[in-house]
């Protein structure tokens, strides 16, 4: 069997040195790289964030020239989508499936290897231009925004063709994670781990993974057109030689809609499991949210003109795309009332973990409830390309994925670690990180509604207040980060109280059956499952 | 915090109610007071959807709270033990919550939604058309039923923008040349795009349309109160998104028909200039702040250009950019022996007339008039350090231009 062919020689222990995570085929070994490098990529997304909001505090261009600032709201987006929270959900997986079916490990383990390796270079090639730049060579990094609008990005410096090459490593990654979660799914499950007894955070990687196969592929085919109108004189996007600026726009958003969907269902999987053990019940409607899952992965390729109802297309297809955007508010609107069966009636307590889901539910609750109404074609003519929009997704992207992931983590952090983390430290992170979310992007509603564009530099007087206070949110938001980043790395250390298999009273599942941290291989015989 | 968003919410929602239908009023949760039908048909949507989502949002944070409290260890909860609706009846009441959503999503919300999508792209009987033009980074307005055009931008100060000089009240929302437009009557909106994709967008009317290359895009307005609206470019487009607002001033059908008067006879003035021989000093004058408004933006106010992207125009500066590039320039004769604006003053005209097709460098002949013209390229062959002397008159720049751009502005 290839899994363990894969392992021949690793003995019961884990191999010492750097190449043991250069050379590692251990899904746990490849999890944990995946988070870290998740982890360092949230921080820099979130450095090119602080940069953004100090530019912003007030109204003059003090700290960046505005080629810059385009730089660093491209680079910031990308960072956040690609380099931050794929490989966090991806590490999830990595770590976790095999552990919840009872396999021993993923199924192609020299794959998942390149999966991995695949990202940092990629994160290289984003950033590099910068460092040539200081050097005089270039022009910094891709400018276009992360959505890289034709023609402005066929105008667009060198920098654009290091993005355009990032993207295709990111895809590849991506893909051959995707065909690994597939195959490791559907072939190595414990005997009796059906379908139907999957978890929960299986089933969503498992549509995750289907859509990535589904829709990466339109924006890898897209780049190479791009690059070949860059360079090779084709006119697939440049109206000046016949070709057509909005077939990027449709393309981009046929893969960036479900995108957003990829970021958000492992952790809508994993959030229910989490509910379900502080609330010490089972989860509630677990057919129906597999089946929502379903739902919203199939309607997510249908509704991606909901991003361009101002570029004119004619009534009808906006019409269209606005009903059946509306339509995926019914299988979210399952999940939300499958979350709030599965804590009712419960004997609730209130751990880090806990208090991340239940932030989770108000704050993407909020997200979900503003992409409503940009839902609507018509007055989304006021919303579209404000900063209403951008409010709206960083409540469904930081309120949701992000808060999800790190719900996430302070709960398998002590799986992982074997140690408990610091709960007032998981505490204070929890409260500051909210108060600090909501000073940061509410003002950010109101600012969009006033009408203030997004992706300015600089901006006129009356939004002064408003950009003051998101500004000042989000040093607040970014500070509070330190404290998680402090919390695991304390934990890691070996700081904290030893944690038990179970770990949680409440806590069912493969993954608690085993000692934490776990041995560096589980399942070489298959686990009983009842 | 957490507390404060349910009440702003329900507070918007029950002005918002009130206000959708008579007031004026501007409400931190509403949009700039609409002045056209479009508008306001927005604003009342606007409103409709956050009362319907606060209500949502309350009741939802309510059984929350509410199970957050009872439910929970410390109060001695035993945990339940279900995991779906267990009786029959209580399958049918979960339904309820998503049935109702539908109800609000194809119906109360649906429906206005679908009226104001027609009414949008409804376009006929206009009887004024704009054709507007939207190029790296300002707006060209034209009016052809009154032979009028012009190129209207940014004219706030660059220090202003950069340093602590006072900002004037409309900072960034100001523009050398607005677009005026008559009141009570329907305007069709003609929407093209010179270079990227823009994005036409004043809040008060309401509708934001993108300006995208190769496409022709129709919106219409009927503004309902004179006034002047401020509104900025809505889709990213480079360096100068920020900075290319849109203001329109919307006056009675009187003082319309002056305004068309007036600008004809500036357009006779212009003209005139063109044709009227002038002294270097003046043209270097006038250049400077040609260079300033147009050109500074890529070239830099100091002359020294963005190495690898923008070339210097100051004299004797090393630029480092692509081969390609650098060929383009040294066929017009440019980057010789470090002269930078070394070319033959016929090349530098036709560059500045036609620009330098397949890069950023801007075609000038349908925004600038002869005047600025001369006056822009004469400042540059003799403004940082280049000192050659050389003067342009307006008539090089009439005899030079294809046919097809003469007489603008
Ligand atoms: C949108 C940015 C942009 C604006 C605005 C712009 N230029 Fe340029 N300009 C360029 C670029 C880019 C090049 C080099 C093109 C190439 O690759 O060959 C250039 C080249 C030139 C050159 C030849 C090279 C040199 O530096 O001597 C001249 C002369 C010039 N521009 C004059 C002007 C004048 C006059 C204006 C204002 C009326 C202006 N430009 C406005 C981008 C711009
Ligand atoms: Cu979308
Ligand atoms: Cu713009």
């Amino acid at each position: 069997m290839s899994v363990m062919d894969a392992h021949a020689g690793e003995g019961e222990h884990a191999p010492r040195g750097i190449t043991r995570w250069l050379y590692t085929t251990n899904h746990k070994d490849i999890g944990i790289l995946y988070m870290v490098f998740g982890i360092a990529m949230f921080l820099v997304g979130g450095l090119l964030a602080m940069l953004i909001r100090a530019e912003l505090l007030t109204p003059t261009m003090r700290i960046m020239h505005p080629e810059l600032f385009n730089q660093v709201i491209s680079v910031h987006g990308l960072v956040m989508v690609f380099g931050a929270l794929m490989p966090l959900t991806a590490g999830m997986a990595n770590y976790l499936i095999p552990l919840m079916i009872g396999a021993p490990d993923m199924a192609l383990p020299r794959m998942n290897n390149w999966s991995f390796w695949l990202l940092p270079p990629a994160a290289i090639l984003l950033v590099m231009p910068w460092l040539l730049n200081l050097f005089g060579i270039g022009t910094g990094t891709l400018d276009t925004g992360w959505t890289m609008y034709a023609p402005l990005s066929i105008q667009s410096g060198p920098g654009m063709d290091f993005a355009i090459f990032a993207i295709f490593l990111l895809g590849l990654s991506s893909t051959l994670f995707s065909i690994n979660v597939i195959v490791t799914v559907l072939n190595t499950r414990a005997p009796g781990m059906t379908m139907h007894k999957l978890p929960l955070f299986v089933w969503s990687w498992l549509w995750t993974a289907l859509l990535l196969i589904a829709v990466f592929p339109a924006l890898i085919a897209a780049s190479v057109m791009l690059l070949a109108d860059r360079h090779f004189g084709t006119h697939f996007f440049s109206a000046a030689g016949g070709g057509d600026p909005v077939l990027w726009v449709h393309m981009f958003w046929f893969f960036g809609h479900p995108e957003v969907y990829i970021l958000l269902l492992p952790t809508a999987g994993i959030l229910p499991q989490i509910l379900a053990t502080f609330a010490r019940k089972p989860i509630f409607g677990y057919n129906m949210q597999v089946y929502s899952f379903g739902a919203i992965s199939l309607l997510s390729v249908v509704v991606w003109a909901h991003h361009m109802y101002t570029s004119g297309l004619p009534a009808a297809a906006n019409l269209y795309f606005m009903f059946a955007t509306m339509a995926i508010s019914v299988p979210v609107s399952i999940l939300f009332f499958c979350w709030f069966g599965t804590i009712w009636r419960g004997a609730m307590t209130f751990e880090t973990p806990m208090l991340f889901s239940l932030g989770y539910i108000v704050l993407f609750g909020i997200g979900g409830l503003t992409g409503l109404i940009l839902s609507d074609a018509a007055a989304d003519q006021q919303y579209h390309g404000s900063y209403f929009v951008v409010a709206h997704f960083h409540y469904t992207l930081f309120g949701g994925p992000i808060l999800g992931v790190i719900a996430a983590i302070y709960y398998y952090l002590p799986k992982l670690t074997g140690r408990m983390y610091s709960e007032k430290l998981g505490r204070w992170h929890f409260w500051l990180t909210v108060a600090a979310f909501n000073l940061t992007f509410f003002p950010q509603f109101l600012l969009g509604i006033d009408g203030m564009p997004r992706r300015i530099p600089d901006y006129a007087l009356k939004f002064a207040h408003l950009n003051m206070a998101s500004s000042i949110g989000a040093f607040f938001l970014g500070a509070s980060q330190l404290l998680f980043l402090y919390n695991i790395i304390r934990t890691a250390a070996g700081w904290g109280k030893p944690a038990t298999g179970r770990v949680w009273e409440g806590a069912e599942g493969l993954e608690f059956t085993v000692s934490s941290p776990p041995p560096y291989h589980t399942f070489a015989s298959p686990p009983v499952i009842r | 915090m957490r507390w404060s968003k349910p009440f702003v919410y329900a507070a918007g929602a029950a002005v918002g109610a009130l206000y959708a239908s008579t007031a004026q009023a501007k409400y931190f949760f509403n949009f700039q007071p609409p002045v056209t039908p479009i508008a306001q048909d927005f604003l009342f949507i606007h409103d409709l959807f956050l009362a319907i989502i606060t209500a949502i949002f309350l009741l939802a944070f309510g059984v929350l709270l509410y199970s957050l409290y009872n439910h929970r260890k410390s109060r001695n909860a035993k945990p339940a033990t279900f995991s779906a609706p267990t009786t029959r009846k209580l399958w049918i009441l979960s339904f309820i919550p998503i049935l109702s959503l539908m109800f609000i999503d194809y119906v109360v919300l649906g429906i206005p939604s679908f009226n104001s999508v027609l009414a949008v792209t409804n376009t006929s009987h206009h009887k004024l058309t704009v054709v507007v033009t939207a190029s790296q980074w300002k707006w060209h307005y034209a009016y052809p039923a009154y032979g009028i055009q012009y190129t209207s931008s940014l004219s706030t100060p660059t220090d202003q923008i950069y340093g602590d000089a006072r900002k004037d009240k409309h900072f960034l929302l100001e523009v050398d040349h607005p677009m005026v437009l008559p009141t009570n009557e329907k305007v069709l909106i003609v929407l093209k795009s010179a270079d990227v994709i823009h994005g036409f967008w004043v809040p008060a009317f309401g509708v934001k349309m993108d300006a995208i290359p190769g496409y022709i895009r129709k919106l219409w307005v009927n503004v309902e109160k004179p006034g002047v609206y401020r509104g900025q470019c809505s889709e990213l487009c480079g360096v100068g998104h920020g900075f290319m607002p849109i203001v329109v001033r919307a006056e009675s059908s009187a003082g319309f028909t002056k305004w068309v008067a007036s600008e004809r006879a500036r357009e006779a003035a212009t003209q005139e200039a063109a044709e009227k021989t002038w002294s270097k000093a003046a043209l270097i004058d006038r250049g400077k702040q040609v260079f300033d408004k147009n050109c500074a933006a890529c070239h830099q106010p100091s002359g020294l250009g963005i190495p690898g992207a923008f070339p210097p125009i100051a004299w004797g500066h090393p630029f480092s950019a692509t081969p390609a590039m650098l060929a383009d320039l040294k066929a017009l004769g440019f980057f010789r022996d470090g002269k930078i604006v070394g070319g033959p003053v016929k090349n530098h005209i036709h560059i500045v007339l036609d620009g330098i097709p397949g890069t950023p460098m801007p075609a000038f002949a349908s925004q600038l008039g002869d005047a600025d013209i001369a006056s822009v390229i004469t400042f540059e062959r003799n403004a940082f350090g280049n000192n050659s002397g050389d003067i342009v008159q307006p008539e090089q720049i009439t005899t030079a231009r294809p046919k097809s751009t003469k007489h603008p502005k």
